[in-house]
C-alpha cells in the first residue's frame, strides 16, 4: 500500500535527520563490540594463590613447583602460617589458599589421600567453582606424573588407570569471547528493538503527533507496519555491523550459513518490536516507557542463558523461557555462529520465535487504537 | 520553610500518583532477587551428555551408570558411531559426549590402562570446563573404587577443599549487593537526572526559578521523594533476601543503612549532575544508563569477576563509585566486617559524593547567570 | 449555503468517569458555513470536536459527520475531514515540502499531484523560499498558517480547527481567518473551537458552550440581537459567566 510508503519514508528521513539517533546506531555497535567484549568475561587466570607449606618435602616442593609453572596460578606468596595465609584470604590478598599438612610427602606414595587442604573465597561462586576446578586439573596432572614416576616401586599389577583424554570442539581454546560476543550482538539488536523503536512511538504519543496520524484514514496495520520495518532494517544493519566488527576484531568463527542466522535475527526482531510495540500501548511517558522496558529487558536477559546456562535452570525457569525471544535468539546465534548448526537443527526454535513474533504483533495491533 | 514543605509534598503526590513507575520500582528488585536467587545457576544441573560406548561392558555400563546417577548429567543419547557426534552437539542438547574405547572392561582389567575420550562442546566455555571436571571427577571416584578391591589405594591425591564465606557455593550471596546498588543508582541517578531535566525541558524549571522558592530548596525538594523510595527499596531487597534466602546480614544493620544512605546521596548528586549537563530527557537518560548504569552492572564486581579483567577495565573499575559501594555491603553483609574495615571505602564515597555535589552547585550556577 | 446538512449531532453525551463533558448536547453544520464553538476553557469544546473528528468516542448520543454515523464508520468519516490542532500539526523536524508529501499521500493523493500543489500552495502563500525549511525552524505564525494549508491539502468536506490562532500575532490572525473565508467560498465546511471573542465576529453561525451545555447557538448578529449585546463578547459574558467555584 502507498500510504506505507510514505509513512516509511516519514520515518528515515526522521531517523537519520535525529543527530543523537544516528550516532547512537552506529555508535553501538562499535562500543559494544569494542568496550563491552573483552569486559564481560568469567574467563580466569592469574588466580591469586598463596600455599601453606607444612611439609617441606621433596613431594610438597614438587607440587608447589607444578603450581607455579601453571598458566591458571600466580603464587603470591608461600609461608609456613597458616594464620597469615588465612588474613591473606580474609584481606582478599589471595583468592585461595593450598594447605600441604606435615606428612603429605612421606605418606603419598603409601596412604595419599586426606593431606591437602584448599580454602576458596568462594563470595563470587562461578569464580571460586572454576578455580576449584582448575586446582584439581593440576593436582590430577600432578598425581599422574607421581604414578609415572613411581610406577617401578608400586605394586603395578594391581593398580588400574582409567585416562581421560579431553578435547574441546568448536572453541578449543575455550576462548570466551567466542562464546560472550555472540550474546552481545543479541543485546544490541533487541536493544535497537526494544529501546529506540518503543522509544520512537512514545515520543509520538507525548509529543501528540500521533494524533494527527490518528485523524486520517491510516489504518492500525499501515502504521504498525510503518513503525516496525525501519527498525528491522536498521536492526539487522546493525548485526551485520557487528558481526563484521567481531570477526574482524576478535575472529570470532562464524561456521553456520549467514543466511540463517539473517533469517532468525528478522523473525526476532519482529518478535521484539512486537513486544516494544505493545509496551508503548501501556507508556503515557517517554520515562514510564524506559523503565517498564527496562524491567522487562532485565528479566529477559537475565533468564536467557547469556552468562550462566540455560539448561541448567530450574524447571519453572525453563518453562519460563518458552516464551522468552531472547532465550531462543541467545541459543541459536551460538550454535548457528560457533557449531554451524543448520536449518534442521533449528527448526524447533524457528518455530518458536516464529510464534512469539505472531503473538505479540498481535497483542499490539489489538491494543493500539485510533479512536480512544 | 512552609513554601518548601508545600513542594516537597507537590514532589511526593507526583511520584506517587505514578503507579506504574511505582510497580516497576518495586518490581525490579524483587524480580532480580528472585532470579538471581532461584533461577540463575552457575553450577550445572542435568547437563546432557552422549555416551559412545564402543566395548558395552559390564565396567563401561557401570561406569555410565555412576554418570546419570549423579545430579550433573542426563544421558540423553547412545550413539553409534563417532560421526553422529557432530550432529547431536549442533541439534544443541548436549554437551558433552563421552567415547569409551573398544575392549574398555577387558583393557583396564588386563592391562590396568583404558581410555576414555571426553569430547565437550567448547562453544560455553565455563559449562565445557565444568563438564569435564566433574567427569574427570566421577571417573576418578570410580578408578578409586575400583582399586580399593585389589588392595592397595595409593596416590590418589584428594585434596578437601572449604569454601570460604560462602560454604555451598550459592551464587545468591554476590548478588544482593549488586542489586542494591544497580536499584540505588537507578532510582537516585537515573530517576532525579530525568525528572530535573524534564522541569528544564518543558520550561517548568524557569516557573520554579522566578519562585520564592531558592534553587537549593528546588532540588532539595525535587529529590526528598527519590530519598525515601530508595530506602523503602533497600529494605525491601534486605528483606526479601532474609526472608526467602536466609542471607544473613553478618554485621551491623545500622552500618549498612548508613552506607547506604551515603550511597543515595551520592545517587542523587551525581544525578542532579547529570541533569545540568543535559538539555533534553533523552540525553539524561542516555548518560544515565550508558555512563553509570551499565558500568555498574559491568565493572562493579558483582556478576563479573573484575579482577580477571584486562588491565584498563580494573582500572576504570576502581574509579567508579559503585564498585566501592559494592565492597562495602559485600563485607558487612558476608563478612560481618565492622566500620574499622570499611572506613578507606567510606571514605572515597564520601570525596567523591562531595566533589559531585560542588561540580553541580557550580554548573547550576552558571547556568542561572 | 445551501442548506445541506454536513455534520448532525444529537443529545451526545461525553462522560469522563464521573465527570460530564458534554452533557446532552445537539446542533447542526451546514454545507459550506464557518461555523464557531465558542466557551471557556474547560466547557467542553475540545471534547466534542474530538468526537466529531473521531478521535474520541461518544458514551452516548447520535453523531453523524460528512453522512457518516461516526460509531460505525469512522475511518470512511476520516477520508472526508481535515484536522487542525493548536499545539502540533506538521512534524517539527521534517521540512514543508516533507510534510505536505507525507500527508498527501496518506490522503491518497498521487505524487504528481502532490508536487503541483505543493508548488501552488507555496506560491500563494509567498513562502516558495521556505520549501526546504525544517517546520521547527519557522515562526508560529507560519506554521500554523502551512498547517491550515495541509489540512485541507486533500480538499476535504470539513476542516476542524482547534483554536488555531493561538499564540499569534493580530495580523498573523487576520491573514489565517482570510484562509479560512477562501476554503468557505471553494465550499469546504470550517468547524472552528476559539476563546477568542472577536474572532466569533467572523463566523457564520455561532454555538456558545459552558459547563458541558450549549447555551445559545445563532449568528452573531442574531445573538447580538437577542441579548442586546454589542459583541458577541457581551453576549457571552451575559450568559455563561463562569461559576464562581469552578476550578480553571
Amino acid at each position: 500500500m502507498k500510504t506505507i510508503f510514505y509513512l516509511i519514508r516519514k520515518e528515515f528521513i526522521q531517523i537519520f535527520r535525529d543527530k543523537f539517533l544516528s550516532r547512537a546506531i552506529f555508535g553501538m555497535p562499535v562500543v559494544q563490540m569494542l568496550i563491552l567484549v573483552p569486559a564481560l568475561t568469567f574467563e580466569i587466570n592469574n588466580i591469586d594463590l598463596c600455599v601453606v607449606d607444612m611439609d617441606m618435602s621433596s613431594e610438597s616442593r614438587q607440587l608447589v613447583s607444578t603450581l607455579q609453572g601453571s598458566e591458571f596460578f600466580l603464587l603470591k606468596h608461600t609461608t609456613f602460617s597458616d594464620e597469615e595465609a588465612d588474613k591473606m584470604l580474609h584481606s582478599g590478598s589471595c583468592d585461595m589458599v593450598l594447605q600441604i599438612l606435615p606428612g603429605f610427602g612421606r605418606d603419598i606414595i603409601r596412604e595419599g589421600g586426606q593431606k591437602l587442604m584448599v580454602k576458596v573465597n568462594a563470595i563470587n561462586a562461578s569464580s571460586a567453582q572454576l578455580s576449584w576446578a582448575y586446582m584439581r586439573a593440576v593436582l590430577h596432572d600432578y598425581n599422574a606424573e607421581l604414578i609415572a614416576d613411581n610406577m617401578l616401586l608400586f605394586r603395578p599389577p594391581q593398580l588400574s588407570v582409567i585416562e581421560t583424554e579431553t578435547r574441546f570442539w568448536y572453541n578449543p581454546q575455550l576462548n570466551y569471547k567466542y562464546y560472550m560476543l555472540p550474546g552481545i550482538l543479541v543485546i544490541l539488536v533487541t536493544a535497537i528493538g526494544l529501546l529506540l523503536a518503543g522509544l520512537n512511538v512514545v515520543r509520538e504519543k507525548e509529543t501528540g503527533t500521533i494524533e494527527q496520524l490518528n485523524v486520517t484514514p491510516i489504518r492500525k496495520y499501515q502504521f504498525i507496519t510503518a513503525k516496525l520495518v525501519p527498525f528491522l532494517l536498521i536492526g539487522l544493519v546493525d548485526l551485520a555491523f557487528g558481526l563484521a566488527l567481531g570477526m574482524i576484531v576478535f575472529s570470532v568463527p562464524m561456521n553456520g550459513s549467514i543466511a540463517m542466522l539473517f533469517l532468525y535475527a528478522s523473525l526476532y526482531l519482529a518478535a521484539v518490536l512486537g513486544l516494544a510495540l505493545f509496551l508503548s500501548t501501556m507508556s503515557s511517558t517517554q520515562q514510564q516507557y524506559l523503565f517498564i522496558v527496562f524491567f522487562v529487558w532485565m528479566v529477559f536477559i537475565l533468564m536467557s542463558g547469556i552468562f550462566t546456562p540455560a539448561e541448567s535452570m530450574p524447571g519453572w525457569a525453563q518453562k519460563f523461557n518458552l516464551i522468552n525471544p531472547v532465550a531462543y535468539f541467545m541459543r541459536v546465534i551460538r550454535m548457528i555462529m560457533l557449531k554451524g548448526s543448520g536449518f534442521s537443527d533449528v527448526l524447533p526454535d524457528l518455530r518458536g520465535i516464529l510464534l512469539i513474533a505472531v503473538a505479540t504483533i498481535s497483542l499490539a495491533i489489538w491494543r493500539y487504537r485510533k479512536t480512544v | 520553610m512552609k513554601r518548601f514543605l508545600g513542594f516537597v509534598k507537590k514532589e511526593f503526590i507526583h511520584i506517587f500518583r505514578d503507579v506504574r513507575t511505582l510497580v516497576i520500582l518495586f518490581g525490579i528488585p524483587a524480580a532480580q532477587i528472585l532470579i538471581f536467587g532461584y533461577a540463575v545457576r552457575t553450577d550445572i544441573k542435568n547437563a546432557g551428555i552422549a555416551i559412545l560406548d564402543n566395548s558395552k561392558d559390564e565396567i563401561s555400563t557401570a561406569l555410565v551408570s555412576k554418570l546419570e546417577a549423579s545430579d550433573f548429567f542426563i544421558v540423553k543419547a547412545n550413539l553409534e558411531s563417532g560421526k553422529q557426534i557432530d550432529k547431536s552437539f549442533r541439534s544443541g542438547d548436549i554437551k558433552a559426549a563421552l567415547v569409551f574405547e573398544n575392549n574398555f572392561g577387558e583393557k583396564l582389567l588386563h592391562e590396568h590402562r583404558a581410555g576414555i575420550q571426553i569430547i565437550a562442546d567448547g562453544s560455553e566455555p565455563n559449562v565445557a570446563n565444568l563438564v569435564s571436571n566433574y567427569t574427570k571427577a566421577i571417573i576418578n571416584d570410580y578408578m578409586l573404587e575400583l582399586n580399593k578391591t585389589s588392595a592397595g589405594t595409593g596416590i590418589l591425591i584428594e585434596p578437601e577443599v572449604k569454601m570460604y564465606y560462602n560454604p555451598n557455593l550459592e551464587s545468591r550471596y554476590m548478588f544482593v549487593p549488586g542489586v542494591i546498588t544497580i536499584i540505588l543508582v537507578l532510582i537516585c541517578a537515573l530517576m532525579t537526572s530525568v525528572t530535573i531535566t524534564r522541569e528544564k525541558e518543558f520550561g517548568t524549571m524557569e516557573v520554579l526559578l522566578v519562585s520564592p522558592l531558592k534553587p537549593i530548596q528546588i532540588i532539595l525538594g525535587k529529590v526528598a521523594p527519590y530519598v525515601v523510595l530508595s530506602l523503602i527499596d533497600v529494605i525491601i531487597i534486605l528483606f526479601l533476601s532474609w526472608m526467602v534466602f536466609d542471607i544473613p546480614i553478618k554485621g551491623s544493620l545500622a552500618l549498612l543503612m548508613l552506607e547506604s544512605m551515603l550511597y543515595i546521596c551520592l545517587g542523587l548528586s551525581l544525578g542532579i549532575m547529570i541533569s545540568t549537563m543535559s538539555k533534553t530527557m533523552q540525553q539524561a537518560m542516555f548518560i544515565s544508563v550508558v555512563g553509570l548504569a551499565l558500568p555498574t552492572i559491568i565493572l562493579s564486581g558483582f556478576i563479573f569477576p573484575v579482577d580477571y579483567m584486562p588491565g584498563f577495565y580494573r582500572y576504570l573499575s576502581m574509579i567508579i563509585p559503585p564498585t566501592w559501594f559494592v565492597t562495602i555491603v559485600k563485607n558487612i553483609m558476608i563478612k560481618g566486617a565492622g566500620f574499622s574495615f570499611v572506613w578507606k571505602e567510606t571514605i572515597i564515597l564520601l570525596v567523591m559524593t562531595l566533589a559531585f555535589i560542588m561540580i553541580s552547585t557550580l554548573k547550576f550556577k552558571k547556568r542561572l547567570e | 449555503m445551501n442548506g445541506e446538512k454536513v455534520i448532525e449531532v444529537s443529545n451526545l453525551v461525553k462522560k469522563f468517569g464521573s465527570f460530564v463533558a458534554n452533557d446532552n448536547i445537539s446542533f447542526d453544520v451546514y454545507r459550506g458555513e464557518i461555523f464557531g464553538f465558542l466557551g471557556a476553557n474547560g466547557a467542553g469544546k475540545t471534547t466534542a470536536l474530538r468526537i466529531l473528528s473521531g478521535l474520541s468516542k461518544p458514551s452516548s448520543g447520535d453523531v453523524k459527520v460528512a453522512g457518516y454515523d461516526i460509531y460505525r464508520n469512522a475511518e470512511n468519516v476520516k477520508k472526508h475531514i481535515g484536522y487542525m490542532c493548536q499545539k502540533f500539526s506538521l512534524y517539527e523536524d521534517l521540512t514543508v515540502a516533507e510534510n505536505i508529501m507525507l500527508y498527501g499521500g496518506i490522503y491518497g493523493l498521487a505524487k504528481k499531484v502532490i508536487e503541483n500543489k505543493t508548488d501552488e500552495l507555496l506560491e500563494s502563500m509567498n513562502f516558495t523560499a521556505f520549501r526546504k525549511s525544517i517546520i521547527g525552524d519557522l515562526p508560529l505564525g507560519m506554521r500554523q498558517k502551512l498547517a491550515f494549508a495541509v489540512a485541507i491539502l486533500h480538499e476535504p468536506e470539513i476542516v476542524f480547527l482547534d483554536e488555531p490562532t493561538g499564540g499569534v500575532d493580530p495580523i498573523t490572525r487576520r491573514q489565517f481567518w482570510e484562509m479560512i473565508y477562501k476554503a468557505s467560498s471553494d465550499d469546504i465546511t470550517v468547524f472552528v473551537t476559539t476563546h477568542y471573542m472577536d474572532e466569533a465576529e467572523y463566523c457564520d453561525r455561532v454555538s456558545i458552550m459552558s459547563e458541558g451545555h450549549i447555551v445559545a447557538i445563532d449568528s452573531p448578529a442574531g445573538l447580538k440581537e437577542k441579548y442586546s449585546a454589542s459583541s458577541v463578547q457581551d453576549v457571552f459574558v451575559k450568559i455563561a459567566r463562569p461559576d464562581k467555584n469552578k476550578k480553571t
